[in-house]
């Protein structure tokens, strides 16, 4: 094998991980990030945006519709359950978690009730292509590039919209923003309704890659937590960095060694950064500004 | 003599709930019921009662560090499981002879203790609090349990003990008591019944002197506001990591006994699941009392395991249920609850007699 196949397969690997990281953290980061709120249910938005696209899938929707069905309906959960139990909990962020997890338990083993153990899952689309000895799927670029796509977006919204000034004027001084008009709670619902949509997006993204079962969740959860815990509360100078750095630490550890050391090169760089960078690469990058 | 008694002096205090005679009297009637209560009823029924105690010391080991401490740990199950796959690691290794396995199972609490000062170190050095440190414990115990589900293969032993993978291991020897003329071997009946029952008494009267006494104070202290408690000059990182740790050893006991009584341990006892159903018990019972604790991990798990009998898909519903109730309309836990109502009751009747 010659040096540039090496070379784009060890960056095909990068962006399969960096994917991968970004689209199942950036749900939590908005949510972490805007509200201060971890949710411990962002597990079971991803599983429910995956289930809800293979199930318009196979009603005939094409896939991209599908996804975003998906992902609205996944909103549109997060909505609810952010009027149901989130909002009476905002000043107990510990609480948050606890019933967050609640939350996660009702969902997956509802779903293991409701739908059965496993439900058919969608094929990968546009198949594959060659390089030196190695097939990839292209797929797997198309997820890179809605990465991507999702950073972009947020930014987007968070920096060029009426809704991106009010909320990050909520999160600044929520007191402030409340006393010149802003209607604070509609702020957090629909933050929190992004982020649970953000998790349906990615849970109907990589729908087409894996098998549908109710703990499908918990696959996404650490990585996803290990971002925003080394990324800290931005989404931009943080989560996207943080997606960066393990992605290299990931695609590396995992194609020396395998799967499951790749996750523990994901967990020991946590805990050494929690002890290095207690506020995460935001908090550090962010330092000369507070 | 004196510094004895005043180690029972701290077996009341402002941190703990329930004071007086009456209270101790009513203490004193429930052991006796427990002393006597294998005299009247099978195997069994004993053997589930044990059981049920196994989990009541990695709930203990919660309200430690979550309702005392004020920490958030999901690493309880994280202990439990490699406390309780050291047991039998040693114990498959080195037999059973000469009362080994009790040091076994003290080797095992001191390696998940170990395990708990090198994570400890890392989150309370590196000053995460609040709701990072649930994640980064949640972070652990997965890739904990994802680290054993994959231990399948036969390069993956310990000496003679083979880790099985998501099968788990199994086949280990319960405690035994080394006496001259046959050691005396604790079955998961009536001997590891009165044994548990021991630790039991222990553990929670011990856990009653500690949390009474200085240390205790500046541990809720710390949990009421950090900066002022260390403005007062304490150093919150050692208080909190040391808790840290006696939790996990706390649980880490609770993992071996659930080993010895089982004589297996899988993966699946460190998973989401397992590391959920601590923290129901813990937040339904009334995280910040370790008696309200002890009696809500007793009621919860009878009802779930009634639960489980009539439809065991839906006991897990209800328990999620049950923990988002009670976070949002009681977020002190029931048990709590009902026992302050009660003492309030007392102090006003035993007023008006005044």
């Amino acid at each position: 094998m010659d040096i540039a196949t090496l070379i784009f397969s060890a960056l095909y690997q990068f962006g399969d991980a960096f994917a991968f990281l970004v689209l199942s953290a950036c749900g939590l980061a908005v949510i972490f990030g805007m509200m201060g709120v971890i949710n411990l249910a962002h597990g079971e938005f991803i599983m429910c945006g995956a289930y809800v696209t293979a199930s318009t899938v196979h009603a005939g929707l094409p896939l991209p519709l599908a996804i975003m069905t998906g992902a609205i309906v996944a909103a549109l959960v997060g909505a609810l359950v952010e009027l149901v139990v989130i909002r009476h909990l905002y000043d107990r962020p510990l609480d948050t978690i606890v019933a967050t997890w609640g939350l996660s338990l009702i969902a997956t083993q509802g779903t293991l009730i409701m739908v059965g153990s496993t439900m058919a899952g969608v094929g990968t689309p546009f198949g594959s292509f060659q390089v030196g000895d190695y097939s990839y799927s292209i797929y797997r670029l198309v997820l890179f590039a809605s990465a991507l796509g999702v950073l972009g977006g947020l930014y987007m919204l968070f920096n060029w919209t009426r809704f991106g000034v009010l909320a990050r004027a909520t999160i600044q001084v929520p007191h402030m923003a409340a006393a010149l008009g802003v209607d604070t709670r509609l702020i957090y619902s629909l933050t929190f309704a992004c982020g649970a949509g953000l998790a349906g997006l990615a849970g109907g993204l990589y729908a087409p890659t894996m098998t549908l079962v109710p703990t499908m969740g918990a696959t996404f959860i650490m990585e996803a937590f290990v971002t925003v815990v080394i990324g800290g509360a931005d989404v931009f100078l943080g989560t996207a960095p943080a997606g960066g750095v393990l992605a290299v630490v990931k695609s590396a550890m995992t194609s020396w060694q395998g799967q499951l050391f790749g996750q523990i090169g994901l967990l020991v760089s946590v805990i050494i950064v929690v002890r290095v960078l207690p506020k995460g690469i935001s908090g550090f990058l962010l330092r000369e500004r507070t | 003599m004196k510094g004895f008694l005043g180690l029972f002096r701290r077996l009341e205090g402002p941190q703990t709930v329930g004071r007086g005679p009456v209270f101790w009297i009513v203490f004193a009637i429930v052991l006796a019921i427990a002393c006597a209560y294998p005299l009247f009823s099978d195997g069994y029924t004993v053997g589930n009662t044990v059981y049920f105690f196994i989990w009541v010391f990695i709930a203990l080991s919660l309200c430690l560090i979550w309702g005392y401490g004020g920490s958030l740990s999901f690493g309880q199950t994280a202990f439990f499981g490699i406390a309780g796959y050291s047991y039998g690691i040693l114990t498959l290794n080195f037999g059973s002879a000469y009362g080994f396995t009790w040091i076994a199972l003290l080797l095992a609490i001191a390696i998940a203790a170990l395990f708990a000062l090198l994570l400890g170190y890392f989150m309370f050095f590196g000053r995460i609090a609040g709701v990072f440190l649930g994640i980064v414990t949640l972070a652990v115990t997965l890739m904990l349990e994802r680290f054993m589900a994959q231990t399948a293969g036969p390069e993956w032993h310990i000496g003679v003990a083979r880790l099985n993978g998501f099968n788990g291991m199994s086949a280990m020897p319960p405690l035994t008591i080394p006496w001259p003329g046959g050691d005396i071997v604790l079955f998961a009946d009536i001997g590891l019944y009165y044994a548990v029952l021991g630790l039991l008494v222990v553990v929670y009267l011990g856990l009653r002197i500690l949390m009474n006494s200085a240390f205790g104070n500046v541990i809720v202290a710390i949990r009421e506001n950090p900066e002022r408690a260390e403005m007062l000059g304490y150093d919150v990182r050692k208080y909190q990591l040391i808790t840290f740790v006696i939790g996990a050893a706390l649980a880490g006991l609770s993992g071996v006994l659930y080993t010895v009584w089982g004589q297996y341990i899988t993966p699946s006892s460190m998973g989401m699941t397992a590391a959920a159903l601590p923290l129901i018990w813990v937040a339904v019972g009334g995280r910040s009392d370790l008696t309200s604790t002890l009696i809500g991990t007793l009621v919860v798990l009878a009802a779930f395991q009634a639960l489980t009998i009539y439809g065991s898909q839906y006991a897990l519903v209800f328990m999620g249920v049950l923990l988002v109730l009670t976070v949002l309309i009681a977020p002190n836990g029931l048990v709590l609850g009902v026992m302050n109502l009660i003492s309030r009751l007392a102090v006003r009747r035993s007023n008006g007699d005044a």
